[in-house]
């Protein structure tokens, strides 16, 4: 992957194979959660707003890890393609935060009582959104992409110190959210014919996040190297 | 590894502890006010002014509800399994509002050990299941 043009010729090939996988499996996901598995027992139909809340929710979170994992091998090695993994996978990670925050309001009317609560979990996920907010606007103000990229580095290893403070807000205090139906140490709390289609879903958000994610740096190394001869052969082949 | 790159992932690990150190500060400073709300026993010990707007929490007794059948008046009582707090409210109740289910409100305590509502939010769990699920765990009990 060391040499950008090799990068960019591959990738139109992993884009399809990507493209395909995430329909499938997030349209197989979507099916089963929404048109084949059970009603809740309380919530009724309700609870199936869970098959994009939850996915976005933990892409959101994990997707800001992965940031802070770019922006340690930028700041270290120096490496030109961490930068660019940064920097295009920032504006996806807030996409699912918005989308996070705005099911979950759909979500809580309808079962609360409300469309928004400041509670811990809800407001440290809030701080997330305005995180990536930051990070985003920190990056667009630096001319220089290599510094830029180096600024928002350190923003992703400070800012990650808001992740197990979302996922942990739900244990340390009382708050209206309801804890996590997945647990590391034991089954989840939700019958199997409800939670499989989940897995499901989750797996086709990582999915469709890797397809953005190599759409997005595909922009961006053709931006960082508009001056190169190659990339003036790829666009004048495409023309 | 070459010393600089050392140096820098040292800085690096600096910065991170730094910036978990500083949030745990601040979390934990935050603590108690963290909490969205309080539970019976709390708001019993607390000494609360009657004009304070406070939320209260826990889960609703069962066999506790009176509603009202002329107007929109109902209460109930929530119970932390230690104490206990009567709840008067006048309004629509959220959908998931049920006997021994969880509840916030927000209101203010009133002179006689009461506490007036003027939010009522139903508090879900995070268990899921399908009906006929629900039904045999309660035929099991």
């Amino acid at each position: 992957m060391g040499s950008p043009p090799l990068f960019y010729r591959w990738s139109s090939k992993a884009l399809v194979w990507l493209g395909v996988s995430s329909i499938i499996t997030l349209s197989l996901g979507l099916f089963m959660g929404i048109g084949l598995s059970p009603a809740d027992y309380k919530q009724g139909d309700v609870y199936r707003i869970i098959y994009i809340h939850v996915p976005s929710a933990i892409m959101g979170e994990s997707i800001f890890i992965f940031m802070a994992l770019c922006g340690f091998i930028n700041i270290i090695w120096r490496a030109k393609i961490s930068g660019m993994l940064l920097k295009a996978a920032a504006p996806i990670g807030m996409s699912f935060v918005l989308l996070v925050l705005t099911t979950g309001s759909i979500w809580g009317k309808p079962t609360w009582g409300t469309w928004w609560v400041w509670d811990a979990r809800l407001t440290s996920t809030l701080i997330l959104f305005f995180i990536y907010a930051a990070l985003i606007g920190l990056h667009s103000t630096i001319e220089d992409k290599i510094k830029a990229d180096r600024a928002v580095s350190i923003l992703a290893i400070v800012g990650v110190a808001i992740i197990p403070v979302i996922k942990k807000s739900v244990d340390w205090w009382q708050t209206l959210h309801q804890p996590s139906t997945f647990k590391l140490t034991s089954a989840p709390s939700m019958s199997p014919e409800m939670y499989q289609p989940l897995l499901i879903c989750v797996i086709g958000f990582y999915l469709v996040f890797a397809f953005i994610l190599t759409l997005n740096l595909r922009n961006e190394i053709l931006e960082r190297e508009s001056s190169k001869k190659w990339v003036k052969e790829v666009i004048g082949n495409q023309s | 590894m070459n010393p600089i790159r050392k140096q820098r992932l040292f800085a690096l690990i600096a910065i991170l502890i730094g910036s978990l150190l500083a949030t745990w500060l601040i979390t934990s400073a935050l603590s108690e006010n963290m909490n969205l709300f309080y539970s019976p026993t709390e708001i019993k010990v607390a000494n609360l002014d009657d004009e304070m707007l406070v939320r209260a929490g826990g889960m609703v007794k069962e066999g506790s509800i009176i509603r009202d059948t002329g107007s929109l008046n109902v209460t109930f009582t929530v119970t932390d399994y230690q104490n206990e707090l009567i709840i008067k409210y006048e309004g629509i109740l959220p959908d998931l509002f049920d006997e021994n289910a969880g509840v916030v409100v927000r209101g203010n305590l009133n002179t006689d050990g009461t506490f007036t509502a003027i939010e009522v939010l139903a508090k879900h769990d995070e268990n899921y299941m399908p009906p006929e699920v629900a039904e045999m765990l309660i035929e099991e009990k």
